[in-house]
C-alpha cells in the first residue's frame, strides 16, 4: 500500500486565513449587537461585504494555489489535549476546501445581496443577516478544519444557524416545530457522527485527517472497522444531507425565509455530508460495503423524493424535495466511487438550486407570500427576468445540454452505470421525473392564465435589482458552468483534473473499483438516453399543463390510492410520529407518573417509614425537629471521634 | 496559609453580619465573596501545575491519634476552589432582587456553606473532609427548611434524611479505614496518603466502597438514590437551590474521585460497572422524564440528573478522557445550572409563574434575556465551541472507551437533551404573543452583571478548555496512577 506523506504546515503569518471565517463572525457580532439601531439596508450590506472580504480572501488562496497545488495545514491554536488525544484548530488548505470555500463565499455572497431586497420590509432584519453571516462562518469552519472534530464543530455550528433560520419568524407555531425537528433529527445524525469520531481515534489514535489516512492506507480493503467507521460517519451524513431515513426535516424546514432554503437548505449546508464522505475518501474506498449502502440510499433517495416532488402545490416544497432527491444523486456519486462527479453535481446544483429557491423567492415575493401554484399562473409576464432565470435552471436540472446540470448528472449516470446497471436505471427513472416535476412547476407558476386574487395581480411586480441581479448571475452559472468539467468527447475535465490529487491513494488503494474510461460508443448511448429521458419529461409536462391546461386539484378532492399516497408523502412523518414520537412521550409521562413516584419515591419512603417507625429519635424527627437531630449528629461525630481517642 | 485564609475568611464574614442588618447585608455579603475570589484567583495564578498539593498546612488536631488538620491544593482542588468562589458571588448577586426574610442570617448561611464547601475540596484527611461535608450541609437545611416554598418541611426532611444516612455510611467507612492504617502496627493515620498506601483486601475494598461511596451517590445523586433531588430543588429558594445544584452535586463527584478511586480501586473494579449502568440508566431516564416537565426548574432539576450520570459514568470509565472530561464538566455545568436557575427565576420574578403552558411570546420585548437563555441553553445541549461540549466529548468518549455500546446508549443524551431543552425555550420563549409579551421588561443591570459572567465562561471554556485541563492534568495523572497500581 502507497503511504501518504504527512502535509507541510504552513509558516507564514496565519491573518489571511484567520480572517476567512472570522470576517463573516466580525459581521454577526455587528448586527447581532446593534440589531434595531441599524436600518435594514446597512445592516444587509455589512452583512455582504463580510462574505464578500472571505470570498475575495479564498479567491486569492485559490489562484496561489493553482500556481503551487500543494496542500497544507494552517495551525492556529491548541484546543483541546488530554493524554493521547490532541485536537488542534488549524486548517487544512487543499482542493476540497478550496472549492467549498469558494462556493459558500461566492454562492453565499449573491444570496446576501438578494437578502437586502427580499428582507427589505422585516421589521428584524439585522438579526436575520447577523444570523445568515453566522452560518457562514459555521460552515467555513466546516470545511476548512484538518480534523474530524473541528469539522463537528463547524457541522453543529451550521445546525444551530438552520435552526435560527428556519423559526426566524418566531411566532408562529408550526415554523418554531419546523426548526426543533430540525435540530433534533441532525441531531440523531450526529451521535452517529460522533460515533465515528471515538472510532477513529481508538483505531487511529489521532482524529487529523492526514495522520488518520495516512494510517488507514494502511489497512486491507474490506477491515471491519473502516467499515464501521464509514457507516458511523455516514449516518451524520444522512442527517445533515437529508437522505433515507432521516430526510424529513428538509422539507418542512421550508418554513424559514426563502434566501435561508436556497443557501442553507440547497446549495451549501445540505452538501455537507458529501463533504464529508469526499474528505474520508480514503476510508470509503477500504469500505466497499459502505460504499454500497451510501449508493443505494442515495439512489432510492432519489427515486422516492422526485416521485413525492410530482404531486406537490406549494412552490418551495416542490424545490424541497428535488433538493433531497439531487443530494440522493451526490451519494449514488459517491457510493460508485464517482467522487469528482459528486463534487462536480454539489457545484452544479448550488447553482440552479440557489438559482430556482431565489426565483421561487421573487415569484412568492410578487404575489405577495402566496406559495401555492394553484394560485398562480401565467407570471412570465409579469416577471420576465424571473421567469428567464427559472426557465434557464429548469432546464439545467433536467439535464439537457448544454446547460450545466446536464454534464454534472451524466457523468454521474456514466458511473452508475459502469457499477451497476440497475442503479443506472434508478437514476435515469429520476432524471425522467425530475424534468417532469421541475417542468410541471415552470408550467403552472408561468404559464396559462393567472389564478389569484385580484388584488394579487394588481400588485404584481418584477422584483428590484438586489434580487434580479443575484438571479441573473446564478443563471449564467448554471447555463455555462458545466463546462469547467466537460466530458472528453465534449472538452475537458478541468474540474476532475485539479482534484484528481484528493483520490490518488483512493486509486491505489482498489484501483480495479475505480473503473476505467468507457468507450467512446457507450458514452454517446448513456448521454442519448439520459438527454431522451429529460426531454421525454419536458414534453409530458407541456402536454398535460400547457397543451391540455391540467390543473391540479384542490385539497379535498378525491385521489387515486398512489397519488393520495404521494400527495401525503408516504406517510412518513405519521410513520415516525407514531413510532418514535408518541412511544417518547408517553415513556416520558409513565417513568415520571409511575416509575418515579410509585416505584423509586415508593420504595425509598417505605424503608424511611420502617426505620423511623422503630425509633424513638426519628420520631421526633417527623414532629420537625430538626435542630435536635443535627445536635444529636454533632454529639455523635464527637463521640466516635472521642471513641476513637480513647482506645488509643 | 493561603488555602486556610480562603476558609476563615467566609466564616469571619458571616460573623460580621451578625451585626448588620437589612440590605447592607447583601452588600457586605457580596463584597465579603468578592474578595474571596480575589484569593482564589491570586492562588490559581501562584499555582504550580503538578499532582502535588500546594498551599500545604497540617496542624496537629488530634495528632496523638493521627488525625491532623491536613488540607491543600492540587490542581483538581484548584479547580473546584476557583467554581465555588466563582459562582457565589453570582448566587448572591442574583439573590438581590428577592427581599428575603432576615436577611444577614440568610447570607451568613451561604457564606457559612461557601467554608463548608471550600473545606470539602482542601481537605487532605479523611475526618477534617468528613467535618466540612457534614458543615457544608447544615446551612442548606436551614436555607431549604426556612426560605423555601410550601412543601419546604416535607422536602427538606427527606433531603435531611437522605444525606444523613448517606454520610453516616461514608464515615463508618472512614473509621475503618483508618483502624486498618494500624493494622501492621504503623501508627494510625487518617491521612489521604495514608489512605493511598492501605491496600486493602479486594473482598474488604468491594464493602468499603459501598460504605464510601454511599455518600456520594446520594449527593450527586446517582439514579435510583435521587428522589430528594427534583422536589428539594423545586422548593428550595433559587440561592440554595443554585449552591445545591452549581457546587454542592461536585462533592459527590470530588469525593469519589479523592476518596473513593484511589483508596479502594479493587472496590471500583469490582463494582464498578454497577454504577456505570445505573449512572447511564441516570441519563436516559433524567432526559426523559425533563421532556414533559411543566415546571422550568423541575425540568432543569431533571436535565441536572440527566447529566450527573454522565459525569459519574465518566468518573467510573476510569480513563484519561473521562476523568478529564469529568473535571471540565462539572465546571461547566456548575456554571450552566446555576445560570438555567437564575433564567428560569428572572423569569417567574417577571411573569408570576414559572410553568412553561402559561408562558410563551417573551422573546418580541426580550432580546437581551432570549440571548442570555440561548446561549446557556447551547451551553447545556453541548454546542461545541460551548463549555458544554468540550466536557460532554470527552464523557462521551470515555464511556465510549470503556464500552461502546454504553458510550452509544449515553450519547443519546445529545439527542433528548435538545428536545427537551429547545421544546422549553420554544413554549417559554417564542410562538404568538401572550399576556406577557408586551409587558415583560428586559433585564436589568444587576441580572446582566450576573449572566455576562456565565456567558464569558460558557465560551471561554468551550473555546480555550486548556486554561483549565492543564491545571488538572497532573493531579489527573496522578490519579489514574494510583487507579491501575
Amino acid at each position: 500500500m502507497a503511504e501518504q506523506a504527512p502535509l507541510a504546515v504552513f509558516a507564514g503569518s496565519p491573518l489571511l486565513y484567520i480572517l476567512i471565517p472570522l470576517l463573516p463572525f466580525l459581521g454577526f457580532l455587528i448586527n447581532g449587537l446593534l440589531n434595531r439601531r441599524l436600518s435594514g439596508t446597512v445592516a444587509g450590506l455589512i452583512g455582504s461585504a463580510t462574505v464578500l472580504g472571505s470570498f475575495l480572501i479564498s479567491l486569492t488562496l485559490f489562484l496561489r494555489f493553482l500556481g503551487n497545488p500543494v496542500p497544507y495545514t494552517v495551525h492556529l491554536f491548541e484546543w483541546i489535549n488530554v493524554g493521547s488525544l490532541r485536537i488542534p484548530f488549524s486548517y487544512q488548505i487543499d482542493q476540497l476546501s478550496l472549492i467549498m470555500l469558494l462556493l459558500v463565499t461566492g454562492v453565499g455572497f449573491l444570496i446576501h445581496v438578494y437578502s437586502i431586497g427580499y428582507m427589505h420590509h422585516d421589521a428584524n432584519v439585522g438579526k436575520f443577516f447577523s444570523f445568515l453571516n453566522l452560518f457562514v462562518f459555521s460552515m467555513l469552519v466546516l470545511v476548512l478544519g484538518s480534523n474530524y472534530v473541528i469539522l463537528f464543530i463547524g457541522w453543529e455550528g451550521v445546525g444551530l444557524c438552520s435552526y435560527l433560520l428556519i423559526g426566524f419568524w418566531n411566532k408562529n407555531h408550526n415554523y418554531n416545530n419546523a426548526a426543533k425537528k430540525a435540530f433534533i433529527i441532525n441531531r440523531i445524525g450526529d451521535l452517529g457522527f460522533l460515533l465515528g469520531i471515538f472510532l477513529i481515534y481508538f483505531t487511529f489514535d489521532t482524529v487529523q485527517y492526514g495522520e488518520v489516512f495516512q494510517k488507514a492506507s494502511q489497512l486491507q480493503v474490506g477491515a471491519g472497522v473502516v467499515t464501521a467507521i464509514t457507516l458511523l460517519l455516514f449516518v451524520g451524513a444522512m442527517g445533515k444531507s437529508a437522505q433515507l431515513p432521516l430526510y424529513t426535516w428538509l422539507p418542512d424546514a421550508m418554513a424559514g425565509p426563502t434566501p435561508v432554503s436556497a443557501l442553507i437548505h440547497a446549495a451549501t449546508m445540505v452538501t455537507a455530508g458529501i463533504y464529508m464522505v469526499l474528505r474520508s475518501n480514503v476510508l470509503y474506498t477500504l469500505a466497499p460495503d459502505t460504499l454500497n449502502v451510501v449508493a443505494w440510499i442515495g439512489a432510492l433517495t432519489a427515486l422516492f423524493a422526485a416521485t413525492i416532488g410530482l404531486a406537490q402545490n406549494d412552490i418551495k416544497k416542490v424545490l424541497a424535495y428535488s433538493t433531497v432527491s439531487q443530494l440522493g444523486y451526490m451519494f449514488l456519486a459517491l457510493g460508485v466511487m464517482g467522487y469528482s462527479s459528486s463534487l462536480f453535481h454539489v457545484l452544479t446544483h448550488a447553482f440552479f438550486k440557489a438559482l430556482m429557491f431565489l426565483g421561487a423567492g421573487s415569484v412568492i415575493h410578487a404575489m405577495s407570500n402566496e406559495q401555492d401554484i394553484r394560485r398562480m399562473g401565467g407570471l412570465r409576464k409579469a416577471l420576465p427576468i424571473t421567469f428567464l432565470t427559472f426557465l434557464i435552471g429548469c432546464i439545467a436540472i433536467s439535464g439537457i445540454p448544454p446547460f450545466s446540470g446536464f454534464f454534472s448528472k451524466d457523468e454521474i449516470l456514466a458511473h452508475a452505470y459502469e457499477h451497476n446497471k440497475v442503479l443506472w436505471g434508478i437514476g435515469l427513472l429520476t432524471a425522467f421525473l425530475t424534468a417532469f416535476y421541475m417542468f410541471r412547476l415552470l408550467f403552472l407558476t408561468f404559464f396559462g392564465e393567472f389564478r389569484g386574487t385580484e388584488e394579487q395581480k394588481h400588485h404584481l411586480h418584477e422584483s428590484p435589482a438586489s434580487m434580479t441581479l443575484p438571479l441573473i448571475i446564478l443563471a449564467v452559472l448554471a447555463a455555462i458552468g458545466g463546462f469547467m468539467n466537460a466530458p472528453l468527447v465534449l472538452g475537458r475535465g478541468y474540474l476532475a483534473d485539479f482534484l484528481a490529487p484528493l483520490f490518488t491513494y483512493s486509486r491505489q488503494i482498489n484501483p480495479e473499483a475505480f473503473g476505467g474510461e468507457i468507450d467512446h460508443a457507450t458514452e454517446y448511448m448513456l448521454i442519448g438516453l439520459s438527454v431522451a429521458a429529460g426531454v421525454l419529461g419536458i414534453v409530458l409536462a407541456y402536454v398535460l399543463y400547457v397543451a391540455k391546461r391540467t390543473r391540479p386539484v384542490e385539497e379535498e378532492a378525491q385521489r387515486g390510492a398512489f397519488e393520495k399516497l404521494v400527495y401525503h408523502k408516504y406517510y412518513v412523518d405519521e410513520l415516525y410520529d407514531a413510532l418514535f414520537v408518541k412511544p417518547s412521550m408517553f415513556l416520558s409521562r409513565t417513568l415520571h407518573d409511575f416509575v418515579e413516584k410509585r416505584v423509586v419515591d415508593g420504595a425509598v419512603t417505605g424503608v424511611g417509614r420502617g426505620v423511623m417507625g422503630s425509633s424513638q429519635l426519628l420520631r421526633n424527627l417527623q414532629t420537625g425537629k430538626v435542630e435536635t437531630y443535627l445536635l444529636l449528629m454533632v454529639l455523635g461525630i464527637v463521640v466516635v471521634l472521642a471513641l476513637n481517642f480513647i482506645r488509643l | 496559609m493561603l488555602t486556610a485564609l480562603l476558609l476563615i475568611w467566609p466564616v469571619a464574614a458571616a460573623l460580621l453580619l451578625h451585626f448588620v442588618r437589612g440590605s447592607a447585608a447583601r452588600a457586605l455579603a457580596f463584597g465579603a465573596s468578592l474578595v474571596e475570589l480575589a484569593l482564589a484567583v491570586y492562588m490559581s495564578v501562584v499555582f504550580v501545575p503538578s499532582a502535588q498539593p500546594q498551599f500545604e498546612l497540617n496542624l496537629p488536631w488530634l495528632a496523638s491519634a493521627g488525625i491532623n488538620f491536613h488540607i491543600g491544593v492540587d490542581g483538581l482542588s484548584l479547580l473546584l476552589v476557583l467554581l465555588t468562589t466563582f459562582l457565589v458571588p453570582l448566587i448572591l448577586l442574583a439573590s438581590f432582587r428577592h427581599d428575603y426574610e432576615n436577611p444577614s442570617a440568610f447570607y451568613a448561611l451561604v457564606l457559612f456553606m461557601q467554608t463548608g464547601l471550600l473545606g470539602v475540596f482542601v481537605a487532605l484527611d479523611a475526618f477534617v473532609f468528613y467535618f466540612f461535608w457534614e458543615v457544608a450541609l447544615i446551612p442548606i437545611y436551614f436555607l431549604a427548611g426556612v426560605w423555601g416554598g410550601e412543601r419546604r418541611v416535607q422536602v427538606t426532611l427527606k433531603f435531611f434524611i437522605y444525606t444523613v444516612v448517606g454520610s453516616l455510611f461514608m464515615l463508618a467507612g472512614f473509621v475503618y479505614l483508618y483502624y486498618m492504617t494500624g493494622a501492621n502496627g504503623a501508627a494510625r493515620s487518617s491521612d489521604l496518603e495514608a489512605f493511598y498506601n492501605l491496600r486493602l483486601s479486594a473482598a474488604d475494598q468491594a464493602w468499603v466502597f459501598w460504605l464510601v461511596f454511599a455518600a456520594f451517590a446520594v449527593k450527586m445523586p446517582i439514579f435510583p438514590l435521587h428522589t430528594w433531588q427534583p422536589d428539594t430543588y423545586t422548593e428550595a429558594p433559587t440561592p440554595a437551590t443554585m449552591l445545591l445544584s452549581g457546587i454542592m452535586l461536585k462533592m459527590g463527584i470530588y469525593g469519589t474521585m479523592r476518596w473513593v478511586l484511589p483508596v479502594v480501586p479493587l472496590g471500583v473494579s469490582q463494582w464498578g460497572w454497577l454504577v456505570m449502568i445505573l449512572s447511564v440508566i441516570g441519563i436516559i431516564y433524567g432526559a426523559l422524564i425533563a421532556i414533559r416537565q411543566r415546571d422550568m426548574k423541575r425540568l432543569i432539576a431533571f436535565s441536572s440528573l440527566s447529566h450527573v450520570g454522565l459525569m459519574a459514568a465518566g468518573v467510573f470509565s476510569l480513563t484519561a478522557v473521562g476523568l478529564q472530561g469529568t473535571t471540565i464538566q462539572m465546571l461547566a455545568h456548575g456554571v450552566n445550572v446555576v445560570g438555567m436557575f437564575f433564567i428560569a427565576d428572572i423569569i417567574q420574578r417577571r411573569t408570576g409563574t414559572r410553568m412553561i403552558p402559561e408562558l410563551g411570546g417573551l422573546t418580541r420585548s426580550t432580546p437581551l434575556l432570549s440571548v442570555s437563555f440561548l446561549v446557556i441553553l447551547l451551553g447545556t445541549v453541548a454546542l461545541p465551541l460551548t463549555n458544554g461540549f468540550v466536557g460532554e466529548f470527552l464523557l462521551l468518549m470515555g464511556v465510549y472507551q470503556y464500552n461502546a455500546w454504553l458510550g452509544a446508549v449515553a450519547g443519546l443524551t445529545i439527542i433528548f437533551g435538545a428536545v427537551y431543552l429547545l421544546r422549553m425555550f420554544q413554549r417559554v420563549m417564542l410562538g404568538p404573543d401572550s399576556s406577557f409579551s408586551d409587558v415583560i421588561k428586559d433585564l436589568t443591570a444587576s441580572e446582566l452583571a450576573v449572566l455576562i459572567p456565565i456567558i464569558v465562561l460558557v465560551f471561554w471554556i468551550g473555546l480555550f478548555p486548556g486554561t483549565f485541563l492543564h491545571l488538572s492534568e497532573p493531579a489527573v495523572n496522578k490519579l489514574l496512577v494510583l487507579i491501575n497500581r
